[in-house]
């Protein structure tokens, strides 16, 4: 019997000693210190929290869908309604047919794209401003609050498709092979709606009657964005006015979704271009938005 | 064991831009639109720390000190001093403007409660939203669901959403989610003012037990009390400078000393409080036996407290503590009106109350300090130190007892005599 006490006593002991020579774990080093001028995204640190980003997209779709009456409806009626409006007083005007598309269908089909990018933007334009309590309470990459809101327009976006699918059964419409681009479509319009979005975060930050701008700034653009709801040949094709409109990254977009969907032909250069665009604008707005998030929780 | 330090702050300083106090404000985009004619380099909103902004203030400067592996430090100082504004740097919300700070490990923080939670969500997912937001993968909340519902205390209600919560529940379940972080630095903002008794005894255990296992925390509290128990060091604040450091007797009783230079003053505006505010003490008064005003507490006489309270709202059912307590914050004896059956409802304006301790039996010759508390399941008001007062001899005939420091404050009347062995 004293034979088995001895073992179990060495048994404990070299347990013990096993755990005292284990190394310490290495423990992560943060350094806080003043920030100076530019500073790069963290997309390390966006990816470790992207739990997060993932949370508070939920959230806010959890919340959307929870508190209107409407819930899920409401994504279907807001672009139907616009199409409604567009057809009745613009589609006089273009002919009851553009391109070959019944003038409902296209319109419905260029206003998904549309408002899945007025969302993003005005969205991320005031998710900073709304999310004060987190902001000053908790340590977390800000570009997480923006970047959560292109995670329920996508859902709204989804939603609304079904409709445009439904409208496409109706006109006997069928996409072509055009359809396998839509996520190249879809990733290029989040980053151009992201990058603006974001800028316009900060800016909200930084200036405190910007909220004001944002919806103004919204609805101009999509008057800059024709291809929304006419053909391209009924525009200005030299001077200003044309200059002004080639400038807009969402023209190209809006048409190619459009196009992809709908089986017609795809507008290359100008795709080529808004392509190009769409991740310098992304990247431009994240930058502008890295340089000031230090003092947000000091403004905000 | 190499003594590692934990957190490491080196000349920490923080500038605010503006002061909201004297009427400092974010720039309009108007104002910035205008300016742009006239300073291009003012439309970007993160300029330098030297800006030309008057109305700008240091909250902190030269802020420098270590805190080694598994220490528990307290952090205190009057309201303004800074302390929450290094909580804020530390937990990385907003950087500072000089200096450099060094944290190993993971960091926790807890500057308020309830982050992240969303009334229309149920606590359910309020618990994953919060545990996210405070740094915890799914997996880790997953696997600590069950700890954070038991410690919260409301199991049945889980599944509805917050906005129905009463807000002792809402507290429960709120600080369940952050005291089962478990980050090698634990960085907490006085959310222990909040809650029940039996709750801040539970949050108070969770953090001894999170000390106990290791983890380094860092607590900033006006509840010197409880500094006193569970930090060993203590760092003292003063308008933004850490004006000491050490064990926490000594920088708790410097504290109180600072505080109250001017501490035969009756009127409470302008000591450090906490609570919601909603009624407020102004004034103490302390009379003696007789009623006359007493300067001192006088052994074998009556402390009579007059207490007058300012309240901007009718509350009901509102109870009030007086605590009288060593300098190093050792609690002597209490009054609480509950105890006795004492009812109070407050209306609007102000009202006064008496509190009459009879024969207090204290032992001359050192001070004490008074504590007062006003609470209806919410706290009210909150003075840590109302006022510092010395306790002197009785009148006429002295009782010869020592004065000296090391026998204890209260006084009980004793006999010695010889006594023979009895016989088994």
């Amino acid at each position: 019997m004293i034979a088995a006490v001895e073992a179990d006593i060495a048994a404990i002991q070299a347990r013990r000693a096993a755990r005292v020579n284990l190394p310490p774990p290495t423990l992560s080093k943060t350094i806080i210190q003043p920030a100076k001028g530019w500073r790069a995204v963290d997309f390390g640190e966006l990816w470790r929290y992207r739990e997060l980003v993932v949370f508070l997209a939920w959230r806010d779709i959890a919340v959307r869908y929870k508190q209107t009456a409407l819930g899920a409806s409401w994504a279907l009626i807001q672009p139907f309604l616009m199409m409604v409006v567009f057809s009745t007083f613009f589609g006089k005007f273009s002919g009851s047919s553009a391109g070959g598309v019944p003038y409902p269908l296209y319109v419905f089909a260029g206003l998904l794209p549309w408002m899945f990018f007025a969302s993003t933007v005005a969205g991320a334009g005031n998710s900073v401003i709304g999310s004060e309590r987190l902001i000053t309470k908790v340590y977390f990459p800000r570009l997480a609050i923006p970047f959560a809101v292109a995670g329920w327009a996508a859902v709204d976006l989804a939603v609304a498709s079904t409709l445009l699918g439904a409208m496409m059964a109706w006109y006997g419409v069928a996409p072509g092979a055009g359809l396998l681009l839509m996520p190249v479509w879809f990733a290029l319009i989040a980053l151009t709606g992201l990058g603006v979005g974001v800028g316009l975060a900060a800016l909200n930050v930084a200036y405190r009657d910007f909220r004001y701008v944002i919806p103004f700034l919204v609805q101009l653009w999509m008057f800059a964005t024709p291809s929304i709801y006419m053909q391209a040949d009924g525009l200005p094709t030299r001077g200003l006015v044309h200059a002004a409109l080639s400038l807009n990254p969402m023209t190209p977009l809006v048409a190619a979704f459009r196009s992809s969907a709908l089986g017609t032909p795809i507008p290359f250069w100008a795709t080529a271009v808004a392509a190009m665009a769409a991740p310098v604008v992304f990247i431009l707005g994240c930058l502008y938005f890295r340089k000031v998030e230090g003092e947000f929780a000091d403004i905000v | 064991m190499s003594a590692e330090m934990a957190i490491k702050i080196e000349g920490l300083g923080k500038r605010y831009r503006f002061n909201p106090a004297v009427g400092g404000h974010r720039k309009t985009f108007r104002e910035a639109i205008s300016g742009l004619a006239s300073m291009p380099a003012k439309l970007m909103p993160g300029r330098g720390p030297d800006a030309s902004d008057s109305k700008g203030f240091w909250a902190l400067q030269d802020i420098s000190f270590e805190v080694p592996r598994g220490e528990v430090i307290g952090v205190v100082g009057g309201n303004g001093a800074g302390k929450s504004t290094l909580l804020k740097i530390l937990s990385r919300v907003t950087v500072p403007t000089r200096g450099r700070a060094e944290l190993s490990g993971r960091i926790g923080s807890m500057l308020e409660v309830g982050t992240g939670f969303h009334q229309e969500l149920t606590g359910r997912e309020n618990v994953f939203l919060s545990g996210s937001i405070l740094g915890m993968s799914r997996a880790e909340i997953a696997l600590r669901f069950d700890r954070i519902v038991e410690f919260s205390g409301i199991e049945s209600f889980l599944d509805t959403p917050v906005k129905r919560y009463s807000s002792g529940m809402y507290i429960r379940l709120a600080f369940a989610v952050a005291a089962y972080l478990e980050p090698e630095i634990l960085l907490v903002d006085e959310v222990l003012a909040v809650g029940d008794s039996v709750f801040q005894r539970r949050c108070v255990d969770r953090m001894a037990e999170l000390a106990r296992s290791g983890t380094t925390l860092l607590f900033v509290s006006h509840n010197l009390d409880l500094v006193t128990r569970l930090c060993s060091k203590t760092a003292l604040l003063e308008r933004g400078r850490l004006v000491q450091i050490g064990p926490s007797t000594e920088v708790v009783e410097s504290y109180i000393r600072r505080l109250l230079d001017d501490s035969v003053e009756e009127d409470l505006s302008g000591r450090p409080r906490r609570g919601d505010g909603r009624a407020r003490f102004e004034t103490l008064s302390l009379l003696n036996g007789q009623g006359r005003p007493a300067s001192a507490i006088r052994l074998d006489d009556d402390l009579r407290c007059v207490i007058g309270i300012q309240s901007t709202v009718e509350a009901r059912g509102v109870s009030l503590a007086i605590v009288v307590k060593t300098l190093q914050g050792a609690k002597l004896f209490t009054s609480w009106t509950d105890e006795v059956g004492f009812r109070i409802d407050l209306r609007p304006g102000l009202q006064h109350f008496e509190c009459r301790f009879q024969d207090v039996r204290l032992r001359p010759g050192r001070q004490v300090a008074i504590e007062l508390w006003m609470y209806d399941g919410d706290a009210l008001d909150h003075i840590d130190v109302a006022r510092i007062v010395d306790v002197v001899e009785r009148a006429g005939e002295p009782s010869g007892y020592s004065a000296h420091p090391e026998q204890g404050p209260y006084l009980c009347e004793y006999e010695w005599s010889p006594r023979r062995p009895t016989s088994h």
